[in-house]
């Protein structure tokens, strides 16, 4: 008999939360870091400023465990897609690893 | 009761078909949101106390950071592409009995990703 | 355009053969036939061995579905005008058993069916007496493309996640849950849970989307499976702020 699957509806909205999130970001702020720091557009200084900023740390935090969540669900479901549903099924390593990534973000960023 | 075939899927179906294989780009572009993810973690040690700044910065202005970031652009706006398309399928409203077009959904999502890109350029570049 | 079309059909007769084979067949070329022309043709002039499905030959049965040239097809609605090629392929459906020739073996796909309790649910039936239940033409709106299925299994064809995992329950059958959540007579989203939101349910797909590509009649099914994973997260999301709450 089927019964319903209690944590996905927590992985995809994370997964939904994140790849929002990653949609809506990602191509500006590849702009900044690929672009406008590699040109000096933003320099050394205001680079190392912007990313001490208390907000900017939350902020960054805040984005790297919608980043992180959002990779684990989808990269899982690509690679049972992939034909390694063994691998893919293994959600603990997914997941924790996102949950990893965020708990190493968030101790570093009260290193101020 | 003769036997039945069974034609079992190669591993390579994505790559048999256009739009099977534009899916698993998508699906593969969550390697290039991973990627980042770990820049940023980066970029928070680096300016951290304790942290190693000038090596940071040293890795972006290289030529090697500014290949990778282009290529991530060309992934990361392929995700916000597909993303936008797709939010009108599961963001369904409606006004009485017409659906509100799926278009000024997808509309409105690709403003939106306009205005937030425009803001975080003027927050980071003003 | 040639004036003959050869097709290759797919050929499997498990009574005499082990393994299946190609039959090639030249068919006069007709600016008007379809494909299931050409076969009806074949199996009529030239091969009365050929096996397949068809019944309405005008779109509305689901019977008739194939491989043409590798994608999913009813063969009633296909035209033979729009290859450009001297041969067609026809081979049966992809991701389900093959019986004989084209013939496959739907048995998963009918069982799965009512799984999604595929009716109005009440939590109080009306009396008799009270008359029926009342929709608007809005009401009926929200549900009505879910409603167009045909059950023809193109999208369980199309789905390269069934493909893998054959327990999964596919497009037509949560496309066919959606339409009925979505009914304003129906009081059984609950109910559905079970197999809806089970693992082989919707959060098996990983919106591919081929499903609703390759749709006869526009049901979107992709579509209905991204709205039951908004609309049962938010239920679930809702459980911890409101207990038991009530749509």
């Amino acid at each position: 008999m089927s019964e319903p699957d209690r944590t996905a509806p927590l992985f995809w909205l994370l997964f939904a939360g994140g790849g929002t999130a990653s949609a809506m970001l990602l191509p500006v702020m590849v702009l900044v870091t690929g672009v406008a720091v590699p040109t000096g557009w933003v320099t050394e200084e205001e680079l190392l400023s912007l990313l001490r900023n208390p907000i900017t740390r939350i902020v960054l935090v805040g984005l790297v465990f919608l980043f992180l969540f959002h990779w684990a669900h989808r990269f899982r479901y690509a690679l049972v897609d992939l034909g390694l549903r063994r691998l893919g099924s293994q959600a603990w390593l997914f997941y924790g690893a996102a949950l990893a990534g965020t708990a190493l973000a968030g101790l570093t960023a009260l290193r101020l | 009761m003769t036997r039945e075939l069974s034609r079992p899927l190669p591993r390579s179906w994505w790559l048999r078909h256009a739009p099977y294989f534009q899916f698993m780009i998508r699906e593969l572009t969550s390697l290039v949101v991973l990627t980042y993810a770990g820049l940023m973690i980066w970029g928070l040690w680096a300016s951290g106390d304790g942290g190693s700044f000038p090596s940071f910065h040293d890795f972006l202005s290289s030529p090697l950071n500014v290949w990778l970031h282009m290529a991530m652009l060309v992934l990361a706006l392929y995700h916000t592409g597909t993303w936008i398309a797709l939010t009108p399928k599961v963001l369904v409203l409606w006004r009485d009995d017409e659906r509100i077009e799926p278009d000024v959904i997808a509309g409105a999502n690709a403003v939106l990703f306009l205005a937030v890109t425009g803001l975080v350029l003027w927050l980071v570049l003003g | 355009m040639p004036e003959q079309t050869v097709f290759e059909v797919f050929r499997y007769l498990p009574d005499s053969e082990t393994e299946p084979r190609f039959d090639s067949y030249e068919v006069e070329y007709h600016d008007n036939w379809v494909v299931l022309d050409a076969l009806n043709h074949v199996k009529e002039h030239q091969d009365p061995t050929l096996s397949y499905r068809w019944s309405c030959r005008m779109g509305v049965c689901g019977s008739c579905g194939m491989m043409v040239n590798g994608e999913p097809k009813l063969t009633c609605e296909t035209f033979v005008r729009d290859y450009d090629t001297e041969t067609i392929k026809i081979e049966p459906l992809t991701h389900f058993p093959v019986v004989r020739d084209l013939v496959i073996n739907m048995d998963d796909f009918i069982e799965k069916l009512p799984t999604v309790s595929p009716w109005l649910i009440r939590e109080e039936e009306k009396d008799l007496a009270e008359g029926e239940y009342l929709q608007t033409p809005a009401e009926v709106a929200h549900y009505k493309r879910f409603s167009m299925c045909i059950n023809c299994m193109l999208c369980y064809s199309a789905c390269p996640v069934y493909g893998l995992d054959s327990t999964f329950t596919g497009p037509a059958a949560l496309a066919l849950a959606n339409r009925y959540n979505l009914d304003s007579r129906d009081q059984g989203k609950e109910e559905r849970a079970a197999v809806v939101t089970a693992h082989e349910g919707i959060w098996e797909c990983t919106y591919v989307g081929e499903c609703t590509q390759v749709c006869p009649k526009d049901v979107d099914p992709a579509g209905a499976i991204q709205m039951l994973k908004l609309s049962y997260a938010l239920d679930w999301a809702r459980s911890f702020v409101m207990p038991r709450s009530r749509r």
